[in-house]
């Protein structure tokens, strides 16, 4: 298992997609950081990234990526591996690339203009919404043979995820606007990981402004550490759940 | 030759006057302060040694200089009102003040000025007292370096700091007021200046005041208040080099303004706040040189105000910078620094040459509704918020700021 991971991250630098990846991030954060006169900006610069461009990134790179080693996978395949082990290295593989990626690209420039608690925050969201694309695409993958098809419904996933799925909160929230829907918003929330990450670093970025009337309900269950954790576990969550689903796939998975 | 005359005869009469006696309380001499008090002759001094005194409640009724040496403690054993001040001129200073009786039919007080001129309240610390100084019908009273401190914890059943009702020309400086109702509180007080104090984490408000006319409020802080500082129905209201520190909460101002008119504030900063200044019903206010930074909304402002003159102010990393709740705008905006500015300055002249529309869509939909907090900074918002710059619709269009700054104003 050691040895296909291995394998996975040799061939990943090999390609130079993700250096570009790692530098194009450095040069972002920085350039961020520089340009702004208070670094308060900056980190709303850097958390638009990462929001929207790691989880895209992460998200096409993984399908590529599992498309274009169909044929080393179905070598593997035939080799006396378990297909499980199979599947988790190349999970891994990918992860401990895009994250080592994400972590170079922008906890260097974090650490030097914004060692606080916001900073912090953001790279624990980046690293995890980075796993947690992996794990969707991985799964979006084995749904279609199709490579064109297939980046197309993790193109459309992402979409999702960035922006219909606020859009249909913004409806409902107007729709319902006369009953008391906060708690509800709290559960809505968690159905979709980039909203929950950004509520993370919001607590921390935009303590003044949640701390009206029903700002201060988020505040109570997100601000928590009790709210912090369960957000950090529901995450978790979104990584294990589509993890699981795709290696229950895998192994039935006719090659 | 006549002149010199007056002079001296002046000069007499003003030495005779001053021909006080100086008594002593502690252990040697006489024992109580209230003995003092009434052997003592108008304009005497009366110099009190360390030590804990029990004077139920003791009554000054004429004109003393009582001077504490070492901080002698005044127990009210809560039940008494600890000073009563019935006589003019007269000065309590250097004492503790502890436990005064607390009564929701009576205002008992630490110290009590009653109808009275030229009160002076300096160097004293007030603990658990019910209301700390209070001032009724005070002319020309100096109120001055007291710290008063109160572990209150309900609204209905606890007392304001420094409270001053009906009253002219007040001095209240460098006091530090904390755990009270209301920390600093006016009703009909006019002409008074209010310099250097420091108003922190009362129940209430910091600092609120009523029916206040042409008072000034200069370099004071309050902090961490239950509703920030809340004044209304005042006119002449003066503000400068205040500072408002976070006030949090729903109902938490840095400060609301209801019904000031023809006022002026200049160098406060507001910081840390959820709303730094709210205006209601406001008209005639000449805002500058003020600092918004790192509030919620920087400035509520209602489509009831009318000619506020805001400009020249700083609005620094606020999640909001301005809210309104109409179309209607009465007001002018012109010549601030917005640090959310995206236009350019072709002419090098220092200011913007496109407008600033302060109001983002983003913040009339929360106005709205307010639960959609929760979709802030994502994706869909930002997008709206471009969209609505580009085409406004939502937002109020006259609300704008002609020629923004380029550069902070210092």
């Amino acid at each position: 298992m050691k040895k296909i991971i291995k394998y996975v991250i040799a061939d990943i630098l090999r390609n130079k997609i993700v250096l570009a990846y790692t530098l194009c991030l450095f040069v972002f954060s920085f350039s961020i950081f520089n340009l702004e006169d208070n670094t308060s900006k900056g980190l709303l610069g850097l958390l638009n990234i990462i929001l929207i461009i790691v989880p895209l990134i992460s998200i096409i790179f993984s399908a590529i990526y599992v498309y274009n080693s169909a044929e080393f996978i179905e070598l593997l395949v035939s080799q006396p591996l378990l297909r499980k082990q199979i599947w988790i290295s190349l999970f891994s593989g990918l992860t401990v690339s895009l994250v080592v990626a994400f972590l170079l690209g922008v906890a260097i420039p974090v650490c030097i203009y914004e060692p606080t608690a916001v900073g912090l925050t953001i790279l624990i969201v980046g690293v995890l919404l980075t796993i947690i694309f992996i794990a969707i695409a991985m799964l979006a993958t084995l749904l279609t043979r199709d490579k064109a098809k297939g980046i197309g419904i993790v193109i459309l996933l992402w979409l999702c995820f960035s922006l219909l799925f606020d859009g249909l909160v913004l409806f409902l929230e107007f729709q319902f606007a006369d009953y008391p829907m906060e708690k509800i918003m709290i559960g809505i929330s968690m159905l979709n990981p980039i909203d929950l990450g950004r509520i993370l670093v919001l607590l921390k970025m935009d303590v003044s402004a949640l701390m009206g009337y029903t700002g201060a309900v988020f505040k109570n269950f997100f601000g928590t550490s009790w709210g912090f954790a369960s957000s950090i576990l529901v995450m978790l969550i979104w990584i294990f759940v589509p993890v699981v689903i795709s290696i229950v796939r895998f192994n039935k998975k006719d090659m | 030759m006549n002149m010199h005359l007056t002079i001296l005869l002046l000069l007499f009469f003003s030495v005779n006057t001053a021909n006080a006696n100086i008594i002593r309380v502690g252990k040697k001499n006489i024992a109580t302060i209230t003995e003092a008090i009434a052997i003592a002759k108008r304009y005497d001094t009366i110099f009190v040694e360390k030590g804990i005194y029990k004077e139920h409640n003791l009554v000054i009724d004429k004109p003393v200089y009582l001077m504490g040496l070492d901080k002698p403690l005044l127990d009210g054993e809560s039940k008494y009102e600890i000073i009563s001040v019935k006589a003019d001129s007269v000065t309590v200073d250097g004492f503790r003040l502890q436990h005064s009786a607390i009564s929701s039919i009576v205002d008992y007080a630490g110290i009590k000025i009653y109808n009275k001129h030229k009160v002076t309240i300096i160097n004293n610390i007030l603990e658990d007292t019910f209301f700390g100084v209070y001032v009724q019908y005070g002319i020309d009273c100096v109120i001055k370096n007291n710290t008063l401190v109160a572990h209150q914890k309900e609204e209905q059943q606890s007392g304001n700091g420094i409270h001053c009702w009906k009253s002219d020309s007040i001095q209240i400086i460098n006091n530090t007021v904390s755990g009270h109702r209301d920390g600093i509180y006016f009703e009909f007080v006019t002409h008074s200046l209010i310099w250097r104090n420091f108003s922190h984490e009362n129940l209430r408000y910091g600092l609120h005041f009523m029916f206040s006319n042409d008072d000034t409020y200069i370099t004071n802080t309050f902090e961490g208040n239950g509703s920030g500082v809340s004044v209304m129905f005042s006119h002449g209201v003066k503000m400068f080099n205040n500072l408002f520190r976070k006030n949090w909460g729903d109902g938490a101002y840095g400060i609301l303004f209801k019904e000031i008119s023809d006022s002026y504030g200049q160098g406060n900063i507001f910081e840390n706040n959820t709303t730094g200044v709210y205006m209601e019903g406001a008209s005639r206010i000449d805002f500058q040189k003020n600092t918004f930074k790192h509030n919620g909304w920087a400035l509520k402002i209602q489509a009831s105000c009318m000619d506020i003159n805001l400009h020249h102010n700083n609005f620094i990393a606020n999640t909001f910078d301005v809210a309104t709740n109409g179309s209607l705008v009465l007001n002018n905006f012109n010549e601030n620094y917005w640090d959310k500015y995206e236009g350019y300055d072709l002419n090098k002249d220092k200011f913007g040459d496109v407008p600033y529309h302060p109001v983002s869509m983003y913040s009339m939909i929360i106005e709205k509704n307010p639960t959609a907090v929760l979709l802030f900074r994502s994706f869909i918002t930002s997008l709206m918020d471009k969209t609505e710059k580009i085409m406004p619709g939502l937002t109020p269009e006259n609300l704008k700021d002609n020629r923004p700054l380029m550069k902070p104003v210092l």
